[in-house]
This record gives C-alpha cells, sequence and structure tokens, in this order.
C-alpha cells in the first residue's frame, strides 16, 4: 500500500483553508478536493491521511466521500467530460449531445478511454440552462453546443 | 406588467464588470460603510420594508429572517451568515450570473447581512462544479480585502467582518438550508429535523441565518434606494412581495436566458417578451419556477371568487397573465419557486418529460429518509416501464398513491420537491399519460428536443 501524502504546495493551502473555519472537521470536503486534484481519484489510503489530518475518523471520511458525487471512488481518466441531461438541457438536445460523445470517444457513458485519457459521464443540471445543450469538461464549460462544435472539444482532448 | 429593470444586472456585459473599479465606479460600497454606521433596528426594518422574499425558492420574507436572530449576540455564541449558492434546481441559472458576472453585489450584501444579524464571518456556499463562480467571488473578497473594506476594520469602523468561499462537491440536496450547513461543516450533507431552525443552531451549532445569493445580492440596491421605494417596484408591494429580481426562461423559448424586472411580471411576458416566443409550436406547458413547481397548462384559468384570495383580482383569467408572485403562485397550486422557467412546446413527450426529472429526483434523494430514497426510485422505475410501453393503467394509478406517500413524511422538503410536481404532471396530463398506456408509448412523439 502506497502512502499518500499532500506535496508542500498544497499543504500549505491546507493551512489556509483551516483559518476559515472554527473547528477542523469543516475542511473536510475543501481537503478532499486538493487531494482529488493531486491524486486524481481519492483512494482509501488518501481517506486515512485525510482523516489523520483533520483529527476525524476515516469512518466519517469514507462517509463523505461516497456521499459526494464529485469524489472519484476509482481512478478515472485524465479528462472529465460531463454530460447535462437534466429537462432544460434535453429539451435543447442532450440526448443527440451524449450519443455524439459516446461514439466519438467509441464508450458508453460511465466508461474511459483505453488510453485513460476521458472520462464520459452524465451531469444532473449544472445550472446553465439558458445555454443547453452544454458540457463540462474538467474545470471548464461549453454551451450553447452543436455536435460539430463537440468534435472540435473531444479532438482537443483526444489527440 | 413587463417593467425590465437595471439595478441587478447593471455591470452585466459591462468589460470587467466584475472587479472594483467598476463595481466602485457604480457606487460600490458606499452602502456597506452607511449600514456599519446605521443602528441594527433601523437596518433590519429597512430590510423588512424592502418586501425582499427569499429567491432561492421558498419565499421567506428576508427581513424577517433577519429579525429572528437572537438578540443581543453572545460572545460564546457567535453568529453566522451563510449564503446558499448551490444552485442547482433543473431549469435555475440566475445565480450563476451574478456570481459571475457582479461579485462584488454579492460580497457587499454579505458585509450588510453580517452587521443586520450580528454575524462576523459569512460562508458563501457554491456548488463545485461552478469554478468561474467561485474564482469571481474569490477575487472580488481579495479587491474587497485589500482596500481595507473586509477584514478587522471594514471602512475603519470596528466591526469585523471575514467572507469565505465554501464549496460542495455535488450533491442537488446541499441547496436545502439544513443539509447545506451539515454540507459546510465537513459532514454528508442529510438534511436535519427542525426545530431547532438555524437562527438557533445552524452553522457549527451557532445562531445562522441562510440567505439565498440573488436575496444578498439584492441588499446593497434596497439600501440605496431605500427600503419601501424598493419594494414599490413591484406589482405586488401591496402582498409584501417587493422589489425588482432576475428571471430565467429556458427550453422551448426562441431567446433562453435571464432578466431583470419588477416583480409581477406575468409568464405570458417571460416566455413570449423576454423569452422571444415559443419555438417549435405551441404551448404545451410551463414549469414556472424550476423543476419543484407543479407544471401549469396554458389553458387553465383562474378561480378565485372568493374575495380574500391573493388571485381574486386576476379570476376568470388565463394563469399566464397572473403576475409571479410568492402568495400567487402558491394560490394556483403551484410556486413561484426560483422565478426560472422551463418551457415544453407541444411536440414534447409529457410523459418522457416526467421521466427526465424523476430521474433527477432518484438520483438526488440523499437516502436519509425511506419514502423519498424508496419512493423516488418507485417512481422512477414505473415511469421508466412507461417509456418502455411496458407499464400498465394500474401501474399509472400507483404512480399517485407513490407521490401521495412521499408528502409529508420526510425530514426536508425535498419529498414535497419530488412529489408535488409528480402530482403536477399526473393530474395535469392525466389523458396524455392514459394514452401512452394504452398505445403502448406510440402515442407520444418520443422526443423531448426540438
Amino acid at each position: 500500500m502506497t502512502k499518500f501524502a499532500l506535496s508542500p504546495d498544497r499543504e500549505k493551502h491546507v493551512e489556509e483553508i483551516l483559518s476559515r473555519y472554527p473547528n477542523r472537521q469543516a475542511a473536510c470536503i475543501p481537503v478532499l478536493h486538493l487531494c482529488q486534484e493531486q491524486n486524481g481519484w481519492i483512494s482509501d489510503e488518501v481517506v486515512e491521511w485525510v482523516a489523520a489530518r483533520l483529527d476525524l475518523s476515516a469512518a466519517h471520511v469514507k462517509g463523505v466521500v461516497t456521499f459526494y458525487t464529485l469524489f472519484n471512488k476509482e481512478p478515472v481518466g485524465k479528462h472529465q467530460v460531463w454530460v447535462c441531461r437534466t429537462l432544460s438541457c434535453a429539451l435543447r438536445g442532450a440526448d443527440d449531445i451524449l450519443h455524439h460523445c459516446e461514439k466519438r470517444l467509441g464508450i458508453h457513458v460511465g466508461q474511459t478511454t483505453k488510453d485513460g485519457k476521458v472520462t464520459l459521464r452524465t451531469a444532473e443540471c449544472l445550472a446553465s440552462c439558458g445555454t443547453a445543450p452544454m458540457i463540462q469538461v474538467d474545470k471548464d464549460y461549453y454551451e450553447n453546443l452543436t455536435t460539430a462544435e463537440v468534435d472540435r472539444i473531444l479532438d482537443r482532448l483526444i489527440k | 406588467m413587463l417593467r425590465q429593470t437595471t439595478y441587478l444586472t447593471k455591470r452585466y456585459g459591462v468589460p470587467e464588470g466584475w472587479t472594483l473599479p467598476v463595481y466602485e465606479r457604480d457606487g460600490g460600497y458606499q452602502q456597506a460603510k452607511r449600514a456599519l454606521s446605521m443602528p441594527r433596528e433601523a437596518l433590519v426594518d429597512e430590510m423588512k420594508a424592502a418586501n425582499i422574499r427569499g429567491r432561492g425558492g421558498a419565499g421567506f420574507p428576508m427581513g424577517v429572517k433577519w429579525s429572528f436572530m437572537p438578540w443581543p449576540p453572545k460572545p460564546e455564541k457567535p453568529h453566522y451568515l451563510v449564503i446558499n449558492a448551490d444552485e442547482g434546481e433543473p431549469g435555475t441559472f440566475k445565480d450563476r450570473t451574478i456570481m459571475e458576472l457582479d461579485p462584488h453585489a454579492v460580497v457587499e450584501g454579505c458585509i450588510i447581512g453580517c452587521f443586520g444579524i450580528g454575524a462576523h464571518a459569512a460562508y458563501i456556499y457554491v456548488r463545485d462544479e461552478l469554478h468561474l463562480s467561485k474564482a469571481r467571488l474569490w477575487g472580488a473578497i481579495k479587491e474587497a480585502r485589500a482596500k481595507g473594506y473586509l477584514g478587522a476594520k471594514p471602512f475603519g469602523i470596528d466591526y469585523p467582518v471575514e467572507v469565505y468561499v465554501h464549496t460542495g462537491a455535488g450533491a442537488y440536496i446541499c441547496g436545502e438550508e439544513t443539509s447545506l450547513l451539515n454540507s459546510l461543516e465537513g459532514k454528508r450533507g442529510e438534511p436535519r429535523l427542525k426545530p431547532p431552525f438555524p437562527a438557533q443552531s445552524g452553522a457549527f451549532g451557532m445562531p445562522t441565518t441562510v440567505n439565498n445569493l440573488e436575496t444578498i445580492a439584492a441588499v446593497p440596491v434596497a439600501l440605496a434606494m431605500g427600503g419601501d421605494a424598493f419594494s414599490k417596484l413591484s406589482d405586488l408591494h401591496d402582498q409584501k412581495d417587493g422589489g425588482c429580481r432576475l428571471y430565467g426562461v429556458s427550453g422551448h423559448v426562441n431567446t433562453p436566458g435571464v432578466f431583470e424586472a419588477c416583480v409581477g411580471l406575468t409568464l405570458r411576458e417571460l416566455i413570449y417578451d423576454l423569452g422571444g416566443g415559443v419555438k417549435g409550436g405551441e404551448l404545451l406547458g410551463v414549469i414556472p419556477g424550476g423543476s419543484s413547481c407543479p407544471i401549469l397548462r396554458p389553458d387553465e384559468v383562474v378561480n378565485a371568487p372568493d374575495a380574500k384570495s391573493p388571485l381574486h383580482r386576476w379570476h376568470g383569467k388565463n394563469v399566464l397573465d397572473v403576475p409571479m408572485g410568492v402568495e400567487t403562485y402558491r394560490a394556483l397550486g403551484t410556486m413561484l419557486g426560483t422565478c426560472c422557467a422551463i418551457v415544453l412546446n407541444k411536440n414534447t413527450d409529457i410523459v418522457l418529460a416526467m421521466h427526465n426529472l424523476m430521474r433527477f429526483y432518484r438520483h438526488e434523494s440523499c437516502g436519509q429518509c425511506t419514502p423519498c430514497r424508496e419512493g423516488s426510485a418507485w417512481l422512477f422505475r414505473i415511469l421508466d416501464r412507461m417509456v418502455q410501453g411496458e407499464a400498465t393503467m394500474e401501474e399509472l394509478d400507483r404512480l399517485h398513491e407513490i407521490a401521495d406517500n412521499i408528502m409529508g413524511n420526510t425530514i426536508c422538503a425535498f419529498g414535497e420537491g419530488t412529489a408535488m410536481p409528480a402530482l403536477g404532471f399526473l393530474r395535469k396530463y392525466r389523458k396524455e399519460f392514459e394514452e401512452h398506456v394504452r398505445t403502448k408509448g406510440k402515442s407520444g412523439t418520443g422526443r423531448l428536443a426540438l
């Protein structure tokens, strides 16, 4: 089992995060985000590390990790492509966008391309209803999409 | 009546509109400075007079909420202001525009809010996906702190205020205020039983006010104008529903987007004047304020013969011509919600629309209460069978029964937020649902998209 530890830069950030709250537990979600940024997913080693760093039980941290959609419980691709499929997007063609992504990437929702570059996922409402259909790629929103634009976005990720 | 305003959206589209110099050019932070020198009671009274009804969906009067905080604050029980920016109600996309385009209004609102409720710290809870919103808010906080508007002595006045951005990790339920508080405290985002209400025991067990992000962003504007004058912008001032607000419209309209107008806009104006009309055919229905608000049909007529009803003035008129207000919409049997409407045209398969939303609720139920966890999954499974053409009439009736059994049997309002729109679809489009079951799905268009 490889031990996990945050890089010195991120460790400094933990101190700043702790200064915002009256107790250490409140830093749990922000610190998990930092860990995922470094590690790509939340492994049991990460859970142990966060628990020790914040004086929490591993069971508490694991409970938090499993509650929230954005914490990856297993390794994922280098890039995350989220296709919003909730009603406002669906009314403007989200299903077509999703099928197009599946075809282009040669994978189904929930899968990662063989080269490990892209994981395709569906999202529930991303608060971008007025500019539907839309997808989120890592931290960026792409809105008012057509399948041609989706091609351009995906091509940049897989080349 | 449609009266577009630019109090909240003045800096939308202005180059660098999210930066401090632009905000200050428009008189930014003058109201925070003024508020910190006001007697607390006068500030809260001003906010009560503004009749700002919570913009997050519940529509509670903001000033009244502030006045619920224990007073005076005890040193061992610090107060907190928590801003709900976990925007994720399907169809709702207004708070995001404020965070991205006018974050300083939020920070200034937080300073005023902290003073109004006796807090020295505000946490803005932003859903994690909104990376640009978070960056813009942090940027605004940094700028304000550098100028001495935040910190130990804002504007040189001895009233310390700090504002922080806190992020979730993908959970719609964290928009429910007690769930949000648990999430802020580093826990699973499961709602808490009320009472105690947040004003007694909120964040970290301390007295807390939770306000929606648009609500707090409207505070500097309302204070500058004066509470009463702000309230009177509205057509529904007499129903204590004041000011101007953001409206959104999405789905099958020609020009979807966010618009600012006085309270009292009608759905017809939102869809046809601001939204540019229905795209791809006639109107089938409209979900008025986020997916938890029961759908309205364009052929519904107001039935309010009782003179005491908030709807009486519109008795006999079409529902699309009723001003969108907290009381008027409650009386219509739906909710105002977030004022962000989803428009469906005649080609929409209504069974698929309900299926889509019930999939959302099944995914987002936190799982704490059995009626909601199981009920939302049962609703979805039956609808899934219906979409496949396999459901029976008996199952159609069972949808009613399941929804009825969720209502009132859960810790938080998510249960009602699932059951009410479900019943809305079933009651108002009963004929379409029956037809769908009878024809094994062949009566519908099988499509949601245009």
